[in-house]
């Protein structure tokens, strides 16, 4: 009795690794290998998202810029031409750069651009070895064309775009 | 002018009579928001923003006194409708209700904005005036959060139409208020720019080729109350709310604007500060509110080609060495050539560069000259106007001369200043040998021909009207340019203008003097500290160790050349490699004005104070510590720790300085109309003044020192030989010069190396308009294309200077046709 006892109470203790192990669901994941899906609304690493045909959303306007609590964007314009158009408006961002150490993903660039050009991702794997690594420039940022004949700059016909900013949808409508 | 009291918002104010409600309110800090409303210019009642309630005290006819109500208190009648405030003067005993207390005007403003954004597109985000835009302020202020209109009938217009080269339009952002075409029209005088079509269809158009052709164009960007007109200069440059502004002094001439750099770090420019646009800073007494665009537009040359290392000559060419080898060198030379040291400075320097240039030269026993085009410094010293000078104040009674300038090019600000001084009733004499824009609103216009200047005294006495006039001004003020004149003439001229001022009592008068319309920033600090300009520079040069600063003499002058290159040692100290670097033996780099702080004395003798922008550029340092430097290495000390301590030093040395303090400078006061952030909707985007004044210097009259000018020698005019023709220099205000040059925004204005001549000179040269001409003189030769101007008096050559041909004073010439043809 004394000795049976605790080989049934041991057995028991075994039996519950044994069911937990071979039994129960996995909760971990094997990451890198395995990455866990993100919320809907989760905020990233930053995208700078394009139009269907290739062209930067961005239209250089730095709102996100100054929206921006940690002082973590910099933007700078310059003028679309019809033979190197970047944009559909006149204007889109010859420079853009955020530097993710300073970025606290608090989505205010998002809710600042007025044509939905950044979003918040769902990158969150941001590791760098040194402060200059840090620093995202527009072209680790921009989303990658639809085709690769698509990208930017574009040689586009005169007149084609003559908007100073795209035109938007009235959200209500 | 009387008082009248008001009411407004319950609040009583007493303003002038003669004021619009709008300016009493904004006096007694009441907001009422405008559009086509400036202070600047007359009201025009345009945008209807204005709405308020306005009752008047009812007038008992009989009596001719207020109708009293029950409580003895004045009855008042406020009218059915809403009246416009900008159009409505203040009178006696007034109530008005403005959008703070009356639901009515708050209603009908909104109603106004409503209306006018009814085809205002939604370009804020890239707009260059999108941050400091009154459309955009008085929008979230007063205007409604939606609007009754229909988003499809939006009008759809021309989104960026260039109305030149430096001015863009954009017409959908228009909103008509015609701010800018009244500017070009009461204040510039040139109405270059107007309304075309009627109604929801009127445009901006401009008529003049090349378009918007005015040198105050980009002023209509500053008061453009939406983003229509930009400047091609800042475009997309970088938003508003983004720049650093940084107090600072216009370098292009001797006026001395106050201005302001905007300053932003760029990755375009390698992570570099650099200056993104220059706005003006408002000084009532100097420029009001006002740039012209040669001060706006050529900043460029502060940031290209700089020179970054000092360089040595060493086996024949010129290499970057240490600044310790180079100083070394430079000052083992200078003090060799001790008394036959010549020291070579423009007035592009600061006051503290240009002392510290003096004492060295005084103390090694050299020479410290000013490198100018014009003389006449010892005049201005002595005869300068005194302190309480503004030309804004002169009116009727008061006497103008502008003698031998075309203001316009030369002094922009001034001649605009001066034009309004006509037209508020002063007497403007203008004297010079061809029309120029000046003469429109002069009383008096006396020609006389190019060569004569020294007679030009003896001419306006002769004339009975100008005589009577000068001898009756209650303040007589004299401008004297360089047109057509060099070095000497201009100095007799300057010495005879004084005579002419003293003769009729106006010497110690406060308010009156002589004012030398300079070509640099800083000539007249030069001249009072003690610089003198000699007729004979190549012969003052030839053979001596020359330290030459700020300076070009080489590029400007083929004959300075030839001394330059036979010289003991010559030391360049400059910003960019200029010609004169190029011979150089050795070349010291300094900062430009805009990279350290100092003081300019502009022509109507004030000195104001100038911050550092930008940060040094490469190896570079200020001039007055070069200076210091190279003085220690000789054997002498200079003050060079900082502007302030050469400036202390100044006041205490230099008469006219005696008493000033550096931080008096700074300084500054309440100025009307008000401006700044929250007054951008009134007064436009000119930054206020909180840097300072600047003071104006004494006189030699007021300090009771000795008014001794050399006597005016004149002899009888030169008159061409057989074959020969008389070539007479001008200033333009595009030229290509080293600070303008390099913006190449401006070099459609520039143009290409010419000489004007009349028609009937043309054809008697035998050339037609855009054909070659050669001009040769004392060996010298160029070739320029041929430009017909009726002004020009027959048998005279005008040649700009700076522009393409080497000609600095009046020189006899001959003129061959060359075979060439060009444009």
């Amino acid at each position: 009795m004394r000795v049976l006892e605790p080989m049934i109470e041991l057995g028991r203790g075994l039996w519950t690794t044994f069911r937990q192990t071979f039994f129960n669901p996995v909760v971990t994941v094997s990451y890198p290998e395995v990455k866990r899906p993100v919320r809907p609304r989760f905020r990233g690493r930053h995208i700078l998202r394009r139009y269907e045909n290739g062209l930067e959303r961005c239209i250089g306007c730095s709102l996100c810029a100054a929206a921006c609590p940690s002082d973590a964007i910099f933007v700078e314009a310059a003028e679309n031409t019809d033979e190197a158009r970047y944009s559909p408006g006149e204007r889109y961002a010859s420079t853009y750069e955020i530097n993710m150490l300073r970025c606290i993903f608090c989505g205010f660039c998002e809710d600042a651009c007025p044509t939905e050009a950044i979003v918040l991702g769902d990158n969150y794997e941001l590791s760098f070895t040194s402060r200059h690594e840090a620093i995202y420039t527009k072209e680790m940022l921009l989303e990658p064309t639809p085709s690769p004949e698509l990208t930017t700059p574009q040689r586009v016909p005169a007149g084609m775009y003559t908007r100073a900013v795209p035109e938007m949808s009235d959200p209500k409508g | 002018m009387t008082d009248v009291t008001l009411t407004i918002d319950g609040k009583q104010v007493t303003v002038p009579a003669g004021i619009t409600i709008v300016d009493a309110a904004k006096r007694a800090g009441i907001d009422i928001p405008v559009f086509c409303y400036h202070p600047k210019l007359e009201p025009a009642g345009m945008c209807r923003m204005c709405l308020v309630e306005i009752g008047r005290p009812i007038i008992d006819r009989t009596t001719g006194q207020p109708v009293l109500d029950e409580q003895d208190q004045p009855k008042i009648q406020f009218m059915p409708k809403l009246e416009t405030a900008c159009t409505n003067l203040v009178s006696e005993g007034m109530v008005v209700k403005t959008q703070h207390t009356s639901e009515k005007a708050r209603q009908g403003q909104g109603e106004i904005v409503e209306f006018l954004l009814t085809s205002h597109p939604l370009d804020c985000p890239i707009c260059d005036k999108g941050g400091e835009c009154p459309l955009q302020d008085l929008t979230m202020r007063y205007g409604p959060a939606e609007s009754r209109f229909l988003y499809d009938e939006k009008q759809r217009l021309a989104k960026h139409v260039p109305l030149g080269e430096l001015i863009w339009l954009d017409r959908e952002r228009c909103i008509q208020c015609g701010r800018c075409i009244r500017f070009q029209e009461d204040i510039a005088g040139e109405p270059v720019i107007g309304f075309d079509k009627r109604g929801r269809t009127t445009q901006i158009i401009t008529f003049t080729e090349p378009g918007f052709d005015s040198i105050f164009s980009g002023n209509t960007t500053d008061i453009c109350p939406v983003g229509a007109l930009t400047t091609a200069d800042f475009r997309f440059g970088a938003r508003p709310w983004e720049l650093t502004p940084v107090t600072s002094i216009c370098s292009q001439c001797a006026v001395g604007c106050n201005i302001v750099f905007s300053t932003r770090r760029e990755a375009r420019a390698g992570g570099r500060i650099v200056i993104k646009r220059v706005m003006p800073r408002q000084n009532e007494q100097v420029n009001e509110i006002w740039i012209c665009d040669k001060g706006r537009f050529a900043h460029h040359y502060l940031e290209t080609d700089r020179l970054t290392k000092p360089l040595w000559r060493r086996d024949g060419d010129l290499q970057p060495t240490s600044w310790q080898e180079a100083l070394d060198l430079t000052a083992k030379r200078l003090s060799e050539a001790g008394s036959d040291l010549v020291i070579l400075a423009s007035g592009r320097l600061s006051n503290e560069d240009l002392l510290n240039l003096k004492l060295l030269a005084d103390m090694a026993g050299g020479q410290a000259l000013l490198y100018t085009h014009m003389g006449g410094g010892e005049a201005t010293t002595l005869f300068g106007v005194s302190r309480g000078f503004d030309l804004g104040h002169l009116g009727a009674g008061d006497v103008i001369v502008v003698a031998a300038s075309d203001l316009y090019e030369e002094a922009p600000i001034w001649w605009l200043r001066v034009k309004a001084a006509a037209q508020r009733g002063a007497d403007l004499i203008v004297a010079n040998p061809r029309q120029t824009k000046l003469d429109r609103y002069a009383r008096w216009v006396v020609r006389y021909a190019y060569g004569d200047e020294a007679q030009l005294v003896e001419k306006l006495k002769a004339d009975s009207g100008v005589s009577q006039a000068l001898a009756g001004a209650s303040r007589l003020v004299i401008f004297f340019g360089s047109e057509g004149v060099g070095q000497e003439q201009s100095s007799t001229l300057a010495f005879s203008l004084a005579q002419l001022l003293q003769e009729n009592g106006h010497v110690a008068k406060p308010g009156s003097g002589l004012i030398g319309v300079w070509p640099r920033p800083n000539d007249q600090g030069a001249w009072e500290i003690g610089f003198r300009a000699m007729d004979d520079l190549a012969e003052q040069m030839r053979g001596k160790g020359l330290y030459i600063v700020g300076a070009d003499p080489v590029g400007d002058d083929p004959a300075l050349a030839e001394v330059v290159r036979a010289a003991r040692f010559v030391v360049v100290q400059e910003i960019r490699f200029t010609e004169t670097a190029r011979l150089a033996d050795v070349v010291l780099p300094a900062q430009t004005y805009a990279e350290r702080e100092g003081t300019f004395t502009s022509g109507e003798r004030r000195v104001q104070r100038f911050y550092a922008a930008l940060p040094p550029m490469g190896e570079t340092y200020p001039d007055f510590v070069i200076t210091a430097h190279l003085a220690q290495g000789m054997g002498y000390v200079l003050e060079g720790s900082s502007s302030e301590g050469v400036f202390n030093h100044l006041a205490r040395t230099v008469s006219a300085f005696k008493g000033l303090t550096y931080a008096q400078l700074a300084e500054a006061a309440e100025q009307w109309p008000i401006t700044g952030r929250a007054h951008y909707y009134f007064s436009g985007t000119v930054h206020p003044n909180r840097e300072g004044l600047g003071v104006a210097l004494s006189n030699a009259a007021e300090r009771g020192e000795p008014l001794a000018l050399p006597s005016v020698e004149a002899g009888p005019a030169q008159r061409p030989q057989e074959g020969e023709w008389l070539a007479v220099p001008v200033t333009r205000a595009y030229d290509r010069g080293s600070t303008v040059w390099p913006s190449r925004l401006l070099t459609q204005r520039i143009g290409q190396a010419a000489v004007y001549v009349s028609s009937a000179t043309a054809e008697a040269l035998g050339v037609a308009a855009g054909e070659s001409v050669q001009l040769s003189w004392n060996g010298h030769q160029v070739e320029v294309v041929v430009r017909i101007d009726e002004t020009i008096p027959r048998g005279v050559l005008l040649t700009p200077r700076s522009c393409g041909v080497p000609l600095f004073e009046p020189t006899f010439l001959s003129v061959e046709v060359a075979n060439t043809v060009r444009g």
